[in-house]
C-alpha cells in the first residue's frame, strides 16, 4: 500500500509499504476512504516530538471501511463504514472506565519508557511516535485499528466523510476544550490559535453557552474564519493585545482562556525571542508564550483549558499569577471516544458541520507538499484532507 | 582478637570463600609480598597483588568471585535461601489490576499461564505441582532452565517459590496480592532474586543489552495487566513501515509523485 513517511525534520515521503495486518485478536483492518494532516502532525513533521524512527507513518485522523477484523472482534463488522479515533482505548482499565479515555492504562507497549519521561503512560496514539506505542498511522491506504470494537463509531447513514472524519480528533479536542472551561451563562471565551482546534473550540463555546468567544490569531483566512464562527478576533502581533483583552472583558479578563497553540507558540515578543533561544540550545524544549498569556489574562477564579500539545519542560512558567489568581488548569489528550456519539448527533441535526475547516483537498500522493504547505501556512491553508485511493 | 581467630569467626554475608581457601591466599600474598622485596623487576605489582591475596585472605571476600557470581564458602543462610544475599540480582515493582484478587492469583498460580506475559519466558512445565520447570532465554541469547518449587501459598494473597539446588539459575521469588482501596482493583507486588549464569558479570551484561532485572520486572507486570484487563498484549512489531535507506533521494517531496513512485519501485526492485 501506499504511506506517508517519515524520515526526519522537515523530510516525509509518500512510499510503498507492505499491507498491515491482524496483529491481536482485537484488530481490524480499516480500508482508509479519507485522512487528514492534523497541526499536531506539524510538531512532529518539525522535529519537537521525541521518540521518532526513521520510515514511521504518520496520521492520526482517517476513516474507512473495515475489511478485516480478528477473531475477538465482535461489534464492528466487515462492510462498516467507522471513524477511528486517534486514541487507542482498550475500554477495561479503571480510566476507560472512569470515562478518561486518553490515559488508558493497556494500549502503550512502550509505556515503561514514557513513564521514565513523564511518570506515567497514557493510551497509545496512532502515528505519534514510540513514546506513544510507534503504531502505524492513517495517512495511508490501510491501518491496523486496535480494540476495534471499542474505539471506532460506526457511521451508518450516507453522511459524506467530509463531514465526519474530524470525530477521529480536533473536533472532539476543540469540544473538550471548551467543556473544560466549565461555561456559564454570560462567560466570555478567549480562544488562542485559531488552526481547526481552535476553530471548534470557538464553535463548541457557543454551542456550550458562551456569551462571547474571543479568537486570537495572525493569519488572515483563519482570523476570517474565526470572524464567521461568531467571534471578536485580536491579531496576537497586536503589541496592546493584552490591554484590548482586558478591555472587551470590562476589566475582568476572560473566564476561561483556551490555548489551541501548544508548544510552537510564534510571535515576535520578546518572552518567544527567549524561548525560541532555549529551545535551539536544547533548554527548554517548548515554547509556551500563550500559555503564559493565558493565564495573565484570564479572570480571578476562571480556567485554563489546554488543548494545544505541549511535550517537554518549559521555563518562566508564571505559577505566582495561577496561584494569586485561583486559577483551574484543565488539560490532556482528548477523551475521543466519549464525545463520537454527543457531536455525531449534533453534525446530524445540523449543529456543526465540521468540514467548514478544510481547505485543501488532494490525492495522498501529494501529501508531502502538503505538508511543507500546511507548515509554511501558504496558499491560504487551514486543514488538509488527502484521498488514499486515486 | 588475632588473625587466625578473626578468620574462624568472621561470618559476615560478604564472606565467599572457604577457610583453606582464604589461608591459601594469605600464604600466597605473603610469599608474593615477600619475593617483591628482593627482585627488582616487578616489584611493585608483586607487592600490590600480594597485598590483595592478603586482604581476600583476611577478609573472606573475593571481588572475583562475586563478578563472577561463584563462591568457595558454602552457603549457610538456613534452608529456605536459594539465592545467597550477595549473589543476587534483585528486582522489586509494583502494578494495580482492574481485576478481582482471586482472578489475579488463579492465573499466576497456574505458571504455565506466565510465558503468555512474561517477555524472556519460553516456557513452564507445572505438571508436578508444587515443582515446576522453568526455561527462559538467557542473557545473550542462551536458554536457561532451572526447577522451582513453591514453598508458600497463601490462597488470593501469597504465591512465593524458589529454584532447587542443582539449577541453572539460582532463583526465587514471591507475589503478594492486596485489595487495592475504592474499586481500583488488585494491588500486584513482585519480589524477585536471581542469581543469572555468568553471576554479576552476566548481570551487567544483559543490562548493557537492555536487560536489566528491574525493568524487566516492571515491563513484565504491565503486560500481565495488559493481558488480563484487554485480553491482549498491545504490540506494534509486525506492522508496516517506510523502508527507503537515509541514501535514497526522497522520492515525493515534490508535487511530482508520479514519477517518485515509479522512481521508488525500481530501486524495490
Amino acid at each position: 500500500m501506499k504511506a506517508l513517511c517519515w524520515y526526519g525534520s522537515g523530510d516525509v515521503r509518500v512510499e510503498t509499504v507492505p499491507d498491515p495486518k491482524i496483529l491481536n485478536p482485537h484488530d481490524a483492518i480499516v480500508r482508509i476512504t479519507l485522512t487528514a494532516i492534523c497541526g499536531s502532525d506539524l510538531h512532529i513533521y518539525n522535529g519537537f516530538i521525541p521518540g521518532m524512527q526513521k520510515g514511521d507513518i504518520l496520521g492520526h485522523e482517517f476513516m474507512g471501511e473495515v475489511v478485516e477484523t480478528g477473531p475477538e472482534v465482535k461489534r464492528v463488522k466487515k462492510g462498516d463504514r467507522v471513524v477511528v479515533p486517534f486514541t487507542i482505548c482498550c475500554g477495561e482499565c479503571f480510566y476507560c472506565r472512569s470515562d478518561l479515555w486518553s490515559l488508558c492504562d493497556n494500549t502503550n507497549p512502550n509505556a515503561i519508557a514514557l513513564r521514565k519521561l513523564y511518570g506515567a503512560s497514557g493510551a497509545g496514539l496512532f502515528g505519534y511516535s514510540h513514546l506513544y506505542g510507534g503504531y502505524a498511522g492513517g495517512q495511508a491506504q490501510f491501518a491496523r485499528v486496535p480494540f476495534a470494537d471499542v474505539g471506532p463509531i460506526v457511521i451508518e447513514n450516507g453522511m459524506p466523510d467530509e463531514q465526519v472524519l474530524f470525530l477521529s480528533d480536533i473536533l472532539p479536542t476543540g469540544y473538550m476544550a471548551a467543556e473544560n472551561c466549565n461555561i456559564q451563562p454570560g462567560d466570555v471565551v478567549a480562544v488562542w490559535g485559531c488552526w481547526p482546534v481552535g476553530q471548534f473550540a470557538i464553535r463548541s463555546a457557543f454551542l456550550l453557552g458562551a456569551e462571547r468567544v474571543i479568537a486570537i490569531d495572525h493569519v488572515p483566512e483563519r482570523i476570517e474564519m474565526a470572524r464567521r464562527s461568531g467571534a471578536t478576533v485580536f491579531d496576537y502581533a497586536d503589541a496592546d493585545l493584552m490591554d484590548k483583552i482586558h478591555e472587551e472583558t470590562g476589566g475582568r479578563g476572560p473566564d476561561s482562556c483556551i490555548d489551541a497553540v501548544g508548544m510552537e507558540a510564534h510571535g515576535a515578543s520578546i518572552d518567544n525571542i527567549y524561548d525560541h533561544a532555549k529551545q535551539a540550545l536544547f533548554l527548554e524544549t517548548d515554547r509556551p508564550g500563550v500559555l503564559r498569556r493565558a493565564i495573565m489574562a484570564c479572570r480571578k477564579g476562571g480556567t485554563v483549558s489546554i488543548p494545544g500539545v505541549y511535550g517537554g519542560i518549559i521555563d518562566k512558567f508564571p505559577i505566582g499569577s495561577a496561584f494569586a489568581k485561583g486559577l483551574t488548569l484543565k488539560m490532556g489528550q482528548t477523551n475521543t471516544p466519549r464525545y463520537l456519539r454527543p457531536l455525531l448527533t449534533r453534525i446530524q441535526n445540523g449543529e456543526i458541520d465540521p468540514s467548514f475547516v478544510i481547505s485543501h483537498r488532494l490525492p495522498l500522493d501529494q501529501a508531502a507538499s502538503a505538508y511543507q504547505t500546511f507548515n509554511q501556512k501558504q496558499d491560504h491553508c487551514t486543514k488538509v484532507v488527502l484521498t488514499p485511493w486515486n | 582478637m588475632n588473625v587466625k581467630n578473626y578468620m574462624s569467626h568472621a561470618t559476615s554475608a560478604s564472606v565467599n570463600m572457604n577457610l583453606a581457601d582464604r589461608w591459601g591466599s594469605v600464604l600466597g600474598g605473603v610469599l608474593l609480598a615477600n619475593s617483591s622485596l628482593r627482585k627488582r623487576s616487578g616489584g611493585k605489582l608483586r607487592l600490590l597483588l600480594g597485598a590483595e591475596l592478603i586482604r581476600r585472605g583476611v577478609t573472606g571476600h573475593c571481588y572475583g568471585y562475586q563478578a563472577l557470581g561463584v563462591r568457595t564458602r558454602g552457603v549457610d543462610q538456613g534452608s529456605s535461601v536459594s539465592v545467597p544475599y550477595e549473589l543476587g540480582v534483585r528486582g522489586r515493582a509494583a502494578v494495580t489490576i482492574h481485576k478481582p484478587r482471586a482472578t489475579i492469583y488463579q492465573f499466576w498460580r497456574d505458571f504455565e499461564n506466565l510465558p503468555r506475559v512474561m517477555e524472556h519466558l519460553l516456557s513452564v512445565d507445572a505438571k508436578a505441582d508444587p515443582v515446576s520447570h522453568w526455561v527462559a532465554e538467557g542473557p545473550g541469547g542462551m536458554g536457561v532452565e532451572w526447577d522451582a518449587e513453591i514453598h508458600n501459598d497463601i490462597e488470593n494473597e501469597l504465591i512465593a517459590w524458589r529454584s532447587l539446588p542443582g539449577s541453572q539459575v539460582d532463583s526465587a521469588g514471591s507475589v503478594h496480592f492486596k485489595d487495592a482501596p475504592g474499586k481500583r482493583g488488585t494491588e500486584v507486588i513482585v519480589e524477585l532474586q536471581y542469581n543469572p549464569p555468568a553471576g554479576l558479570i552476566g548481570a551487567s551484561l544483559a543490562k548493557l543489552f537492555g536487560r536489566d532485572a528491574q525493568t524487566e520486572i516492571e515491563s513484565d507486570l504491565f503486560r500481565l495487566k495488559e493481558f488480563l484487563e484487554s485480553g491482549e498484549v498491545a504490540r506494534t512489531e509486525g506492522q508496516p513501515k517506510g523502508s527507503a535507506s537515509a541514501r535514497r533521494k526522497p522520492v515525493s517531496r515534490s508535487l511530482d509523485t508520479q514519477q517518485g513512485s515509479e522512481a521508488l519501485q525500481e530501486g524495490a526492485a
